[in-house]
């Protein structure tokens, strides 16, 4: 009997939710760091035990919490996040020169066969790698010192690092995302990067075609097909089949494409998972309907899922890293809310139901399938 | 032989939750073996060896410049903006006072 661990980061502390396969019945456990925002936490593919949580606040900076026993004990590990070098400067809001300055971590992925090895994406933007089990941080800096880092500009929420997709046929590639730099591609490692933006077009910035400068609100791809990746731009909902050498745009029939959650089916590798949200000045649903839209064909078509969603008077919004898959033979599909729901499917997205509906707003949501 | 460092006992109250942190379960205050005559910078730097999971917490870690949210008090003073390697009030060494590690009163 398989089971499922979703693992909820909000702002106001960490919870794990457990269910068997039915995904009927859950055990809700936490708050965990009570009072702490969770901006993320993850569990090792190679070890489901092995759980990584950024753990951060306004008055006490960030830590990083480990749990060898899948979250019923934690243990602050290291958070020195020292940037290699003299930082320099990247651009501000008005465009004049700012230094970079550490300020959290907005994402943790742990390596696909190591559950001591673990990558931090960080604001103000850079890549983090840890050996030890995040005892120390060694800071990637490849990234952060491609010609275009000095012009880099954050997005509203800050300049953060919030994509790390690792690539398990191909260890040395990964793919990150920044907003509002966009998409960046390495081929060794993490040695160098490439800017990968071909064929984004963000009407907000000075030249909407640029190498750099999109916001990019997430990126994701099936396991099984790493070289195709799908986009939720600021605007727009983006496909690539290169790797990110190309993009081209998805949209399709969406209600909006605003939005920044993004994710692929676990079975199947054309179908996706969007929340379109009304607009970047509103950041929430439309017409007061919580709807994901799904499209079966890789983008385009897009179908409204919302048997057991609220139909009328939601104005809520699902953040770049709050929604998730499981891998159970009927996919399961879940997302959390700014207005602390957490929602889940166990038929693909056909119909929904909220585990819980009270907690602090969702920032991340990540699930792990259990044997 | 040179003579061991003279040392103090510095009382230092620490937030809720970075008590929580620490895993100090039993009052608002920990005692601290401290280099004389202590300063904020001492006190901190014996409290993080003591407590390693503060390490940042209070003061960068790489600038050691004081969390922004976070202020220090001692003795009905504000401590805030002096020199770190200011000596602290002879209260402070002498444990009749703490050193306060004060949050904001602010956010939500």
């Amino acid at each position: 009997m398989g089971m499922v661990r979703l693992l909820v980061g909000t702002r106001k502390g960490a919870f794990i939710l457990t269910s068997d396969e039915a995904r009927k019945d859950w055990r809700i456990a936490g708050p965990h760091f009570s009072g702490w925002e969770i901006y993320h936490l993850k569990g090792s593919p190679a070890d489901p035990n092995r759980l990584y949580a950024s753990q951060s606040s306004g008055w006490f900076g960030q830590l990083i919490q480990r749990s060898d026993d899948g979250g019923l004990t934690w243990t602050p590990v290291g958070n020195k996040f020292a940037y290699d070098g003299v930082p320099g400067t990247h651009q501000w809001y008005d465009g004049t020169p700012h230094p970079w300055e550490f300020k959290r971590v907005w994402h943790i992925e742990p390596s696909l066969a190591n559950p001591d090895e673990v990558y931090a994406g960080v604001e103000d933007a850079a890549l983090f790698h840890s050996t030890d089990a995040g005892a120390t941080w060694t800071e990637l800096s490849g990234l952060r010192r491609h010609t275009t880092g000095s012009a880099w500009q954050p997005g509203a929420g800050g300049m953060c690092l919030h994509t790390i997709l690792l690539d398990r046929g191909n260890p040395q590639r990964m793919v990150i995302a920044i907003s509002a730099a966009g998409a960046f591609r390495t081929d060794d490692g993490g040695a160098t990067w490439k800017p990968i933006n071909r064929g984004l077009h963000s009407l907000y910035i000075p030249n909407p075609t640029a190498e750099v400068g999109h916001c990019v609100h997430h990126i994701a791809a099936h396991p099984s097909k790493p070289g195709t990746l799908f986009m939720q731009k600021h605007w727009d909902v983006m496909r690539s089949d290169d790797a990110g050498e190309n993009w081209v745009e998805v949209s399709g029939n969406l209600p909006t494409d605003f939005g920044f959650v993004i994710d692929v089916h676990a079975h199947e590798p054309e179908t996706l998972y969007v929340v379109p949200i009304k607009s970047d000045s509103e950041h929430f649903v439309p017409d007061g309907q919580l709807r994901v839209f799904r499209s079966r064909t890789g983008g385009n078509d897009w179908e409204p899922l919302s048997k057991g969603l609220p139909d009328r008077d939601c104005y809520v919004n699902v953040l770049r890293d709050a929604m998730a898959v499981d891998t159970l033979d009927s996919c399961g599909v879940y997302f959390g809310t700014s207005g602390g729901q957490v929602y889940a499917s166990s038929d693909s997205g056909d119909t929904w139901s909220a585990i819980v509906r009270d907690l602090p707003p969702v920032l991340s949501v990540e699930v792990q399938t259990l044997a | 032989m040179s003579p061991a460092p003279a040392r103090c006992e510095v009382r230092v109250e620490l937030p809720a939750h970075l008590r929580t942190l620490a895993g100090i379960t039993s009052g608002h205050e920990v005692l601290i073996q401290a280099a004389a005559p202590p300063t904020v910078r001492t006190v901190l730097d014996a409290l993080e060896a003591a407590y390693p999971m503060l390490r940042g917490t209070i003061r960068d870690q790489v600038t050691h410049q004081r969390r922004a949210f976070l202020r220090f008090f001692a003795c009905q003073q504000d401590l805030s903006l002096d020199s770190p390697d200011t000596p602290l009030p002879p209260a402070i060494a002498s444990g009749a006072e703490p050193l306060i590690v004060l949050g904001a009163v602010a956010g939500g």
